[in-house]
């Protein structure tokens, strides 16, 4: 398998990365040394065999709904870019 | 004095011939002296680390004997530490300081540790070379020109150094084994789930997890004792008890049964690295121990499956890097996209973005089955070769890495050469298993050799007792680099 300049383009579309005319070829040829040593998988038969996501087989533990952090909404906004009002700023989305 | 072990320190300031605040002072020192040649710290906290020296003293004054109160400690960077810069070594968070502490970070400010500062990485854990780094490689202090291995190099190289006792580390791939390897130190990643991933900035998921960096076994586990227990914020964290790693560290090993995996001692493994590690295996052998040849026949199978799990996972979790509620934001941009795509262009390196589109393509329309799924399925296949093995020995035993360092700049290029030396470790992540690195002599140019050790689910004691009995009998891990 290999991806098209195209294809890169649309991935990195989807990933929101900017990727420069110049860095595209290079992009490219890496991305699919990496998908040939991937491709390795395909000769592998695992028809019945049940994807493993977690070792402990383990369920995602449920909690009570109950407020269990504390308001620090000043200490997490002066790591941002841009706020106001306690509000996060981003360029207008709606006209 | 941070020369000697964690014992032998904790000993001198209950006896008050050395007080906290002088190691944190030495551990200073040697971070000053050294740190311009081996750039192992991103961060280095001094006054931080006096007050936090201070403060174990009083502890100590006041009748506190805990095994990590005083004792100097270095954190991999991409742990969050509240009021600290925490960058994952990656210009995205060049500027971050943490709002809070990662679980494992309070536990050891609980302990009493000292943490002296931050340490270098790959960019996001991203790497085997601690090369990717957006603060310019870490070096090994064995020898300069080569890597310290990765990804996190950083805390290996500080402990090879001598410039701390213990760090703090992740495993995702081999990032704590295959750095303690290249360093010639002990390093230990534990069962996935016992060290909780609360703060422990995500690259994926249900490979992560924390591990200890120390010279011997039996400070690692002194260390590793710590670092474990049930956090319920982390939702894989494990509700279990939770076991002092140290209790079992004077075990004989009369009748322990060592198995050698066939596919690991195949070709691949470099001539210097395989005569150190046979040599390591009669040292067991004269112990005591027995060793049988087991197979993992799906190892080779690891990698792919790794290198398509991880990237997916990762690109998952690298998209809260959108600069708008931390992180770099690009200084010009048009609408929200724009600023979305410039920031993260400008903000992840090379490597991460790679693995962050490799992610977003195997998880996208119509590929989910044919890459994520079909690597869950080898993982499982994986899991039970390792289960089979198991029902034939206690522990199994090998390289940990293929070859010696090799040299800065020489892989960085070619990312599926790099992905290649992680043969020997990415299997045991997959399936989710302890494994730990110690010092077994020396390869070609002088370069520390490592023994993987890989233990059955919760086998931590096992696996520090077997290092422990190995580095009682050898000095191996006594040798440290000429600065």
């Amino acid at each position: 398998m290999t991806l098209s300049v195209a294809e890169v383009r649309h991935i990195a579309k989807l990933a929101r990365l900017e990727l420069t005319d110049s860095g595209l070829d290079a992009t490219q040829a890496k991305l699919n040394g990496i998908f040939g040593l991937i491709e390795e998988m395909q000769a592998v038969d695992t028809d019945g065999v049940e994807p493993m996501s977690h070792p402990q087989e383990l369920a995602q533990r449920l909690r009570e709904d109950v407020v269990s952090e504390t308001d620090r909404r000043t200490a997490y906004q002066s790591i941002a870019p841009q706020t106001e009002a306690g509000l996060y700023l981003v360029p207008k989305v709606i006209e | 004095m941070i020369d000697s072990s964690l014992k032998d320190i904790a000993a001198a300031l209950r006896a008050k011939t050395v007080s906290a605040v002088e190691l944190a002072t030495e551990s200073l020192a040697r971070i000053e002296a050294g740190n311009a040649a081996i750039n192992a710290f991103i961060t280095v906290d001094r006054d931080g680390a006096l007050t936090a020296a201070k403060a174990a003293d009083a502890r100590i004054a006041a009748g506190d004997a805990g095994p990590l109160v005083g004792i100097p400690l270095a954190h991999k960077d991409v742990f969050c530490t509240e009021g600290l810069l925490t960058t994952c070594g990656s210009k995205m968070l060049a500027n971050f300081v943490s709002p809070y502490d990662a679980h494992v970070v309070g536990l050891l400010k609980k302990a009493g540790a000292v943490t002296v500062g931050k340490t270098n990485m790959d960019e996001f854990a991203m790497g085997s070379t601690s090369e990717s780094s957006h603060f310019g490689p870490t070096r090994n202090p064995w020898n300069l020109t080569k890597v310290p291995g990765g990804s996190s190099g950083g805390s290996a190289a500080a402990v090879a150094a001598r410039m701390v006792p213990i760090a703090t580390g992740t495993d995702t791939g081999g990032s704590v084994r295959q750095p303690a390897s290249l360093c010639g130190i002990t390093g230990i990643k534990p069962t996935y789930g016992t060290v909780s991933r609360f703060g422990m900035i995500a690259y994926a998921s249900s490979l992560d997890q924390g591990g200890a960096f120390a010279r011997s076994a039996d400070d690692c586990a002194r260390l590793l004792s710590a670092m474990t227990g049930h956090d319920p914020r982390d939702s894989t964290s494990l509700e279990r008890s939770y076991d002092d790693y140290g209790t079992d560290l004077g075990r004989p090993l009369a009748g322990l049964r060592i198995g050698l995996p066939k596919e690991f001692f195949a070709e691949g493994m470099s001539d210097d690295v395989r005569v150190a590690v046979e040599a390591a295996l009669a040292e067991y052998r004269k112990l005591g121990a027995t060793t049988v040849e087991v197979s993992l026949p799906n190892a080779r199978l690891a990698i792919p499956a790794y290198y398509v799990i991880a990237p997916a996972e990762a690109s998952s979790n690298l998209s809260r890097f959108d600069g708008v509620r931390y992180g770099h934001r690009a200084a010009e941009y048009g609408d929200l996209n724009d600023m979305y795509c410039k920031s993260r262009a400008e903000g992840f390196g090379a490597e991460v973005q790679r693995r962050i589109l490799v992610g977003t393509y195997v998880l996208s329309h119509g590929y989910y089955d044919a890459y994520y799924i079909k690597a869950q399925k080898l993982r499982r296949l994986i899991a039970q070769d390792f289960a089979a093995a198991f029902a034939q020995c206690d522990l199994i035993a090998g390289p940990t890495n293929p070859t010696v360092a090799y040299g800065i700049g020489e892989k960085s290029d070619d990312p599926v050469q790099m992905y290649l030396g992680d043969i020997y470790t990415v299997a045991v992540n997959l399936a989710g298993l302890p494994g730990l690195s110690h010092p077994a002599g020396f390869g070609a140019g002088g370069m520390p050799v490592g023994l993987q050790l890989i233990g059955n689910y919760f086998a931590e004691a096992r696996l520090l007792n077997a290092a422990h009995q190995f580095q009682q009998a050898t000095d191996w891990h006594t040798r440290a680099p000429v600065l």
